[in-house]
């Protein structure tokens, strides 16, 4: 019963958060002068007083902001998002393509910065004062405090001319035929570059983190008992300090989902990444407020959703929390 | 009856315009694709009702025009294979191929012909190009009148490249609004490629027609137009050889970069047509700027050499006039304003504008187009200084993005802007609507947006318009542009550098008027 209510409490806190962000993103858009007919205009290299006139009778822009806003929610709440104004197309359909390329870019930047962050922090706290330890606080401090775009451009301009080793740009090759599998490889390939773009700022700050919980950890009475009993080395870091020192890498990642797919719309971008943050970007530049709207819908949801997940594993890995229900 | 082309030997002559331009003997070749890459993301594929590059360049793969041009702007055969103008010039009479199909093996008729000039006149935004079309008769299926009210030469440029795309009746007469139609997105033509695949933003898939009604064309299997998010990342595509073809190449440092390549051949033929014009626009309502001595002293106190040796790199041309020079109609009599700063301070005198506080007459603003900053911004900032020489305080207005620049600008609400204007081949279509003066439309970008007036150039214009003597035409059009120069409403800095980079595999590149936005068919690769 007090799980059922805890759920649907929970549910109606996401409904009202997207709601909110809803009208909070049209209104903000709406304030930005200029509007989709004189981008269609310019895209067009003119157009007359009738055809504007048009467009905006079209997509409804003649008519009073609330008025819009009204029709609006009441479309996206039937799961109606819209036509583009900018592509003929509707916006579930762009944002559905679009969606994939960056749930793939961003959950594998994640983990590339999780596992190699946290792999990276372990090793750091083994020796505190040793040359590892210096290099890894050294590299986060850079990788914390570069821009990512800068990142990302230091990158291509490193494979594209020095190394031309890996693509650096788009998600994969079209003059390539074959199968499933090839362009899986081919994907995989594209990817690389993007990933470490992004994942590596967090893994800056994974690495810190878990060095320095992890050191926390290593001075506390059990993990000095374990030692006295003659547990091996290994599983000392592994079991006993690792298990604890990484709950705080779980919440920082699950709080940073939102900032990951910001992070994202700049990496896309460097590296024409087919995902919704370069939609999004040519969406606000053309003022397309159907698919901005759309994009920021979708990713509000992800956002929820990867906190929900995020709830998940912290029981999964915390015993505490697990048995308090 | 005038006869203005006749039937041709259509496929030799247009090989030799393809050939003779690059001087290869080679034999083209069956095969490949060609990859090009590009910045501009196509709202989707129909030109009938949508103009800009990113739609012109696949629209006039997969959609036949009635006519062509090559690289003399010499009207050439097409889906017509002759035409005729009558006698008062009030219509052209078009005689269509025979074996003519579209993609889905349907013939191509007059009716399609009439359907699509509607369809043209009625939605695309350049309306000066068919306004004078009374109607369109379909005497028998493959001869079609085209009426006009006044004779209307313009009509041949507008026939041609993505201008009046023949798009099928049976497709998009079903009653649907043409500008929404979904064929729009996966369209059915009956140019030299059929469509394959559009994914907006990313990518367009064409495949060869192989029921093309040019024997033995298109040489090329496929082509793909790529986008990239900017220009540099399209540059390094070319030379990690991604992409074998870049038109509309732009940024100076990638032009001169691109150049060293020895892989690549990089051209700045083929924008005649297009003819892209970077200037200042005042608006001539301004208490200081209504005054033709203000806009001719701003005029002298721009070193045009400067701007096009030093900001861009020499990679551009110099605009002098409303028509490109390239252009048959460019007048080369108009006065240059080469700098000169002390008959800029003279003129300044003359008008009655002291020199007063910290040196300076008066305080005007310039805005400019965000996103190309090297045409705009840059040379924005210069005009600021130079300006600072003969008195003028100057200050920069940015727009965080082209909706804000476009509203300000379109509104009006601007002293003096940097803009980017297309001369679109013929005058009548790109030129006209920025001098006459019913076109000033508040709320409408790229009208006559400098409020500028003067019923001779009125007159002038509407004549050549309408004059079917090029002879006569041209000389009316000279007239017209030595007394726009002298009133001075914009000021002619240079034609957008334009290139096509292409990789030397690349035979019988696109080096026409239109370039890259017309049919590819004679493209192969070596």
């Amino acid at each position: 019963m007090r799980m059922t209510f805890m759920v649907v409490r929970r549910l109606l806190h996401a409904f009202l958060l997207i709601l909110a962000v809803l009208v909070l993103n049209f209104l903000l858009i709406h304030l930005a002068p200029g509007d989709p007919a004189d981008v269609i205009a310019g895209e067009m290299g003119g157009a007359t007083e009738e055809m504007l006139a048009d467009i905006r009778k079209n997509y409804g822009l003649d008519k009073p902001v609330y008025v819009q806003l009204g029709v609006y929610l009441g479309r996206a709440l039937q799961g109606d998002l819209g036509q583009s104004f900018f592509y003929n197309a509707p916006v579930l359909e762009l944002v559905a393509g679009r969606a994939g390329a960056t749930i793939l870019l961003v959950t594998t930047a994640l983990m590339f910065a999780i596992i190699v962050g946290t792999l990276l922090g372990v090793l750091a706290s083994h020796k505190p004062k040793g040359i590892v330890s210096g290099l890894v606080t050294l590299l986060s401090v850079v990788g914390y405090s570069a821009p990512i775009f800068w990142t990302g451009m230091m990158l291509v301009i490193l494979f594209a001319w020095v190394y031309p080793i890996f693509p650096i740009a788009n998600m994969y090759d079209i003059t390539k035929g074959g199968g499933f599998f090839s362009r899986a490889i081919d994907i995989l390939y594209h990817l690389v570059l993007p990933a470490i773009t992004l994942g590596i700022v967090y893994l800056a700050q994974y690495a810190r983190l878990t060095r320095a919980s992890m050191l926390e950890i290593l001075g506390s009475d059990y993990i000095r008992t374990a030692r006295a009993k003659g547990v091996s080395e290994i599983k000392v870091y592994g079991h006993h300090a690792l298990r604890n020192a990484i709950l705080p890498v779980v919440t920082i990642a699950g709080l940073q989902f939102g900032s990951i797919i910001s992070g994202a719309v700049l990496v896309e971008t460097v590296f024409s990444w087919p995902g919704l943050g370069t939609l999004a970007f040519d969406a606000i530049l053309a003022r397309d407020y159907p698919t901005i709207l759309g994009i920021l819908f979708f990713s509000s949801v992800l956002v929820i959703v990867a906190n929900l997940i995020t709830d998940f594993v912290y029981r999964l890995v915390d015993p505490r929390i697990r048995k308090e229900g | 009856m005038r006869k203005i082309g006749y039937i041709a030997a259509a496929t030799a002559m247009l090989m030799t315009v393809g050939t003779a331009a690059i001087g290869q003997a080679d034999e083209p070749k069956n095969g490949g694709t060609l990859v090009i890459g590009s910045t501009q993301k196509a709202r989707h594929l129909n030109p009938a009702v949508q103009s800009g590059i990113a739609t012109a360049v696949p629209g006039t793969q997969i959609f036949a025009t009635p006519l062509r041009f090559n690289d003399k702007w010499e009207a050439q055969p097409y889906l017509a294979e002759s035409w005729s103008v009558a006698d008062d010039g009030k219509s052209i009479t078009l005689k269509l191929r025979e074996n003519a199909k579209f993609h889905d093996g349907e013939p191509i008729t007059s009716e399609d012909v009439a359907f699509s000039l509607q369809t043209v006149k009625e939605n695309h935004p350049f309306k000066s190009m068919f306004a004078p079309v009374t109607g369109v008769d379909t005497p028998d299926p493959l001869t079609a009148v085209i009426n006009f009210d006044k004779p209307h030469p313009a009509a041949f440029l507008a026939m041609s490249s993505a201008l009046l795309p023949i798009i099928p009746k049976h497709v998009y007469g079903d009653g649907q609004d043409p500008k929404s139609h979904p064929a729009n997105n996966a369209p059915v033509g009956s140019g030299p490629f059929k469509f394959v695949e559009f994914k907006p933003g990313e990518y367009i898939i064409l495949e060869k027609n192989p029921d093309y009604f040019i024997e033995g064309r298109p040489y090329l299997d496929r082509i793909i137009i790529k986008n990239y998010k900017d220009p540099t990342s399209v540059a390094l595509a070319m030379d990690t050889e991604e992409i074998n073809m870049y038109p509309f190449l732009a940024p100076t440092k990638d032009i001169a970069r691109l150049k060293k390549n020895d892989k690549l051949i990089v051209t700045d033929k083929g924008y005649e047509a297009v003819g892209p014009v970077n200037w200042l626009a005042f608006n001539t309502k301004n208490e200081y700027l209504k005054d033709k001595r203000v806009r001719q002293a701003i005029a002298y106190a721009m070193d045009r050499d400067f701007v096009i040796n030093a900001l861009l790199a020499g990679q551009s041309k110099a605009a002098t006039g409303p028509i490109v020079p390239g252009s048959p109609f460019y007048a080369d009599n108009a006065e240059k304003y080469d700098v000169d700063l002390d008959k800029a301070n003279a003129l300044l005198d003359d008008a009655g504008f002291a020199r007063g506080d910290e040196d300076m007459r008066f305080k005007l603003t310039i805005d400019y187009i965000p996103g190309s900053a090297e045409l705009q911004k840059g040379v924005a900032e210069y005009l600021k200084s130079q300006l600072k020489k003969v008195g003028i305080d100057v200050e920069l207005r940015a727009s965080p993005d082209f909706p804000t620049w476009a509203k300000r600008v379109g509104g009006h609400d601007f002293d003096m802007s940097m803009d980017i204007v297309f001369n679109w081949g013929d005058p009548v279509i790109g030129v006209h609507r920025t001098y006459l003066c019913d076109n000033i439309k508040k709320g409408v970008i790229w009208s006559n947006t400098q409020s500028y007036c003067n019923e001779e150039v009125d007159k002038l214009l509407n004549e050549a318009g309408s004059e079917l003597d090029q002879e006569k035409r041209v000389a009316l059009y000279k007239e017209a542009q030595e007394i726009i120069v002298d009133d001075a409403p914009l000021v002619y800095i240079n034609v957008l550098p334009y290139h096509t980079a292409y990789n030397k595999q690349i035979g019988n590149p696109p080096l026409t008027i239109w370039g890259a936005m017309s049919p590819l068919d004679e493209v192969y690769i070596k």
